[in-house]
């Protein structure tokens, strides 16, 4: 046992409600409610070491590389927050069970809520920052899912759609403060951070580091000015919105507040930031709260309000405001999960939450009323309740800072604000439900709950009062050490409910009469209110969402214009723009290697190939023209290879040239012969412009590194090609045993193009020309009779010669590639000359199980040599002695070569003739033939 | 020699840039393969330029690089692979669509969005 499962048993465990989906919903419940129970368990064996002052931890490495570890530490404010989220996630758990109906899903929000309470505790527990980070944004997620439970209702997916946008933003911001407050700690390891506090404080980027966290925390939590998305997450089921928005999600923004606070507070700009938005949270949250007439509503705000509190303490920074911060975060979960229950039981019970409509439920739900009162109450910061406490700490604090000089006075008088405000809501929160007048007729009619659905509320309220009457025996402990965690030093927490007659006393005491006049007086208030009705959050970030959108889609409308020219000059002027400066830096262009004197062959040849591919660009008007002009360019690329030394590529280029361009005239017959409308004229410039300067770049680029002495690891292929691949052509062994893992590649992607190829072929109707670009009619000889013989005179010789430079390919110029090829330019020419059917009588192979043949035998060949335990591809070679041939040299890289030969040969006759077949099968018949 | 053989490079990719920007599908095609062409010869080239040095072994003193040779071979069958893969799919879209335009601006421009 150990840290990891607390986290691990609820994230793994988020599987099992899913599992469970047809089981009865009582053992879903059960084996739930099992989960965060085991993780207590092992909490408890920890608490002690804890609360003893002592941080166990715990480290795996995840990734080194980044600086992420799954580093986890259990420190006092760790401990707090576990104990917090665990604890009321088995209430909820339990709440939920009798809350969701029959009809939901209670599986899927089982394993949403427990991959939250995973996330949740990952956040607070995590000893890396980056960590801690990863289990942020899972919240993110996971609260997303929870919030969008109910998703047939709009107003959830909007809902939902708000807080993620609105805490993912934050998020984001937050990786960059922790990646600059790392960067500049030199670790991502908390304790790493913590040591380098004050080298962060006083680094010039602390700034920026402070506000980009802050921005995390304050959309997490809510602050002011991202208030607006927590009411609108109200959507959610109560449950959710108790676990989420009292207890855990909201209160992370709080947590890191807290656990950044030895590393980035105590400064000026930590004090005046966290502070002034802390109360201003307070005032704005609380306003509202008393405005909204839906229950959930008002405890959204007064939460809002509440966490506001929290974070001005934080701000404040000092000892008896750390104590107070962290105190009332525990008061807050346990009023404000309870009130938030009870507002869901009112809703269950009532069918409504409306308290425009709800009145006088006091006598048909006494239990549930009485508890309402309790945890109001603590709210409220009424004696003898726990929120009292953490209220008079607070106000204690507002009245001993000096943050604003001589301006001081005006926190206290705001803070009696708040707290008058917060008596207010309270009150309203239980009198307009419970009293106000008789009973009115609801859609249900409301009485008492489950006992079981009541008793959540019910150990919450026990709590109130139990740690409002003896806090040193509840709290003190966890206090101890999570203060002492905040404040990176050791802190003994004394609390009690009664200080004697002193100013904070006195404060509350306003507060509380302040608070009846409020309630008193509501109804100028809302009509005071009435007249800003139009202004509502969701309009107004709807309203951004969309023009963000519309944006978006106009800049993408003027990108995305559909002409693949743009798109293609946008790309070659871009590497016009990115190439040329570079080029521009090269002080010297030419390189140390002399320049070999030119040939009269080279001249002729570089100029035939000039004029060919001016031809080929200028011609393109007439297509077959054009078609013809790039033969004569592939011809002279294959004699540059033969000049250059390169009998293979010289080879290999001659044969894809035959069958590329026999592809491209049968592709033209079903194209329009000519180009009808010609560019403008500045469009031709324009192309011109941007062609010659990627010719420049490309020929700037060919000459330094053709001027420039080569260094080349061939030394080794060369060495090595006759001793350890048996053959004597370096090119053909390198294909097939060096980097025979590349070929193999190769052949694939030959026949995948082959396959998508057929695939495009399939069921196409191409556009058939009756006749030639002239008006002339096709000739009624379809096959003509020199051709005809010609052709079968050669398909038994070419045979002969692929099957020839097949084999020597080893040794000589060759191999499986041209040889495939030689062999499959004979076969397109007996089909040019016989045609399709003719051939098909004659020669029935099925070039697909070829293709797939080839590939697979180069494939086992590979696979073969872990027979013999050696790595994959590993190729073996002895010389055998054949009759008549006499010794020959065996090797597998032979083998591999016939699965590429093979390949190669199916590949390219599945294309042609498959296409060829579309020519003849709607060949146009002659009239009268 | 070799500012003959860069120049050359040079021209027959700026031909082929030219042709790649035309407005209809079949000189797009011919564009791609005869840039295919400058880019086998470029990536060839990087073996610097040897006369009468081909690798094999036991027929020459001095050889030429055999790596760029053999990247450039599976080079070539690969590019014929592509070449006949877009001249399909432009004789599929003159089938479908009725034009061999590569852009779709003026026919559904407004029908898009």
């Amino acid at each position: 046992m150990n840290l990891l499962f607390i986290i691990m048993a609820p994230l793994f465990g988020a599987l099992l409600p899913l599992f469970l989906k047809r089981t009865p919903r009582t053992i879903q419940t059960l084996v739930t409610l099992a989960i965060p129970l085991a993780a207590i368990i092992v909490l408890l064996q920890y608490a002690p070491l804890t609360l003893a002052g002592e941080v166990p931890k715990q480290f795996v490495e995840w990734l080194p590389a980044l600086g992420l570890n799954f580093a986890l530490r259990l420190d006092g404010l760790s401990l707090l927050f576990v104990s917090l989220i665990l604890g009321i996630g088995v209430l909820i758990i339990g709440y939920a069970h009798y809350y969701l109906s029959t009809e939901d899903d209670e599986g899927r929000f089982y394993a949403c809520l427990l991959l939250f309470m995973a996330s949740m505790l990952g956040i607070v527990m995590a000893d890396n920052i980056l960590l801690m980070w990863a289990f942020w944004e899972l919240t993110s997620i996971s609260s997303f899912l929870l919030i969008g439970y109910w998703f047939h209702s709009s107003d959830a997916r909007r809902g939902a759609r708000m807080a993620l946008a609105t805490t993912g933003a934050g998020g984001l911001a937050l990786l960059a403060g922790l990646l600059i407050i790392g960067n500049i700690a030199g670790s991502y390891e908390f304790s790493a951070v913590l040591a380098a506090a004050d080298t962060i404080k006083n680094h010039p980027y602390y700034p920026a580091a402070l506000i980009l966290l802050l921005l995390g925390a304050f959309t997490k939590s809510a602050q002011f000015p991202f208030q607006f998305w927590l009411p609108h997450a109200m959507a959610a089921p109560t449950p959710v919105s108790a676990y989420l928005h009292s207890a855990t999600m909201v209160k992370a923004g709080i947590f890191l507040l807290a656990r950044f606070h030895p590393v980035m507070g105590g400064t000026e700009l930590w004090l005046t930031i966290v502070t002034i938005v802390g109360l201003i949270t307070m005032l704005v949250g609380a306003y509202f709260a008393l405005l909204k007439n839906d229950l959930k509503g008002l405890l959204a705000f007064s939460t809002v309000s509440h966490l506001g509190l929290i974070c001005m303490l934080l701000g404040i920074g000092s000892e008896g405001a750390v104590i107070a911060a962290l105190f009332h975060i525990i008061n807050h979960a346990c009023f404000k999960a309870g009130l938030f229950m009870t507002a869901g039981i009112i809703d269950h019970e009532s069918g409504t939450r409306d308290m425009r409509k709800l009145q006088g439920l006091m006598g048909l739900m006494p239990v549930t009323a009485t508890l309402a009162m309790i945890v109001a109450a603590s709210m409220a910061g009424i004696p003898p309740f726990n929120g009292f406490m953490s209220k008079e700490l607070f106000l204690d604090q507002a009245v001993q800072q000096h943050l604003f000089g001589g301006l001081s006075w005006f926190v206290p008088i705001l803070a009696t604000v708040g707290a008058a405000l917060s008596v207010a809501y309270s009150i309203r929160f239980i009198h307009d439900v419970f009293f106000n007048g008789e009973y009115k007729p609801l859609p249900k009619k409301p009485h008492d709950p489950p006992r079981m659905m009541s008793a959540p509320v019910a150990l919450l309220a026990v709590f109130c009062i139990a740690i409002g009457l003896a806090p040193m025996t509840m709290v003190s402990g966890i206090l101890d050490s999570a203060s002492s965690a905040v404040l990176a030093q050791s802190v003994a927490v004394k609390l009690s409910l009664w200080h004697g007659f002193n100013l904070p006393l006195l404060m509350s005491f306003v507060a509380v009469v302040a608070g009846i006049l409020i309630y008193a007086a509501r109804d100028q208030l809302f009509t005071f209110n009435r007249q800003f009705d139009g202004q509502d959050a969701k309009h107004n970030f709807e309203r951004i969402v969309q023009r963000v959108s519309d944006a978006a889609s106009r800049l993408f409308d003027r990108l995305d214009t559909g002409s693949l020219q743009r798109y293609i000059a946008f790309v070659l002027i871009s590497v016009i723009v990115v190439m040329l400066p570079s080029l521009v830096d090269i002080s010297m262009l030419t390189g140390s290697k002399a320049q070999q004197p030119i040939d009269m062959v080279s001249m002729v040849g570089a100029m035939v190939l000039i004029i060919a591919a001016f031809a080929t660009a200028t011609m393109h008007r007439n297509r077959f023209v054009m078609l013809m002009m790039l033969s004569v360019v592939g011809l002279m690329v294959s004699l540059s290879f033969a000049h250059f030394s390169a009998p293979d590529l010289a080879m290999t280029q001659l044969v894809v040239e035959v069958v590329s361009i026999i592809l491209m005239i049968l592709a033209l017959f079903f194209m329009p012969q000519k180009t009808a409308r010609a560019s403008s004229g500045h469009r031709v410039f324009r192309d011109i412009i941007i062609a010659s300067f990627i010719g420049g770049i490309v020929a700037t680029l060919n000459f330094a590194i053709l001027t420039s002495p080569a260094e080349t690891i061939s030394d080794f292929f060369i060495a090595n090609a006759k001793t350890g691949g048996g053959g004597t052509n370096v090119v053909n062994v390198i294909l097939v045993d060096f980097r025979g893992f590349d070929t193999l590649g190769e052949i694939t992607v030959l026949a995948i193009a082959a396959a998508g190829i057929h695939k495009l072929l399939n069921k196409l109707k191409p556009f058939m020309p009756s006749s030639d670009v002239d008006g002339r009619p096709w000739h009624r000889i379809k096959h003509p009779l020199m051709l005809t013989n010609v052709a079968n005179l050669v398909l038994p010789m070419a045979m002969m010669v692929a099957v020839y430079i097949f084999l020597r390919g080893h040794n000589l110029p060759g191999g499986g590639f041209i040889a495939g090829l030689i062999a499959a330019s004979a076969m397109i020419l007996q089909y040019i000359a016989n045609g399709v059917d003719w051939v098909k009588d004659r020669f029935n192979v099925n070039y697909q199980s070829l293709m797939s043949i080839g590939v697979m035998i180069a494939a086992l060949t590979g696979v073969g040599s872990w027979l013999f335990s050696k790595p994959f591809l590993t190729s073996w070679f002895t010389y055998l002695k054949w009759p008549l041939v006499g010794k020959w040299e065996f090797a597998t890289a032979l083998l591999f070569d016939l699965g590429v030969f093979l390949t190669v040969i199916g590949a390219t006759m599945m294309i042609l003739s498959n296409f060829g077949k579309m020519t003849t099968r709607h060949r146009p018949t002659y009239e009268g033939n | 020699m070799e500012t003959l053989y860069s120049v050359t490079v040079g021209i027959l990719t700026a031909c082929s840039v030219f042709l790649i920007l035309r407005g209809r599908s079949f000189p797009v095609v011919v564009g791609i393969t005869m840039l295919s062409y400058a880019v086998n010869l470029f990536l060839f080239s990087t073996g610097r330029l040897t006369i009468d040095g081909a690798p094999i072994l036991g027929t020459n003193d001095s050889y030429a690089d055999p790596l760029p040779q053999a990247l450039v071979l599976t080079a070539i069958v690969i590019g014929f692979a592509m070449t006949a893969y877009s001249i399909i799919l432009a004789v599929r879209t003159r089938g479908e669509v009725g034009t061999d335009e590569v852009s779709d601006t003026d026919s559904d421009a407004e029908g898009k969005r």
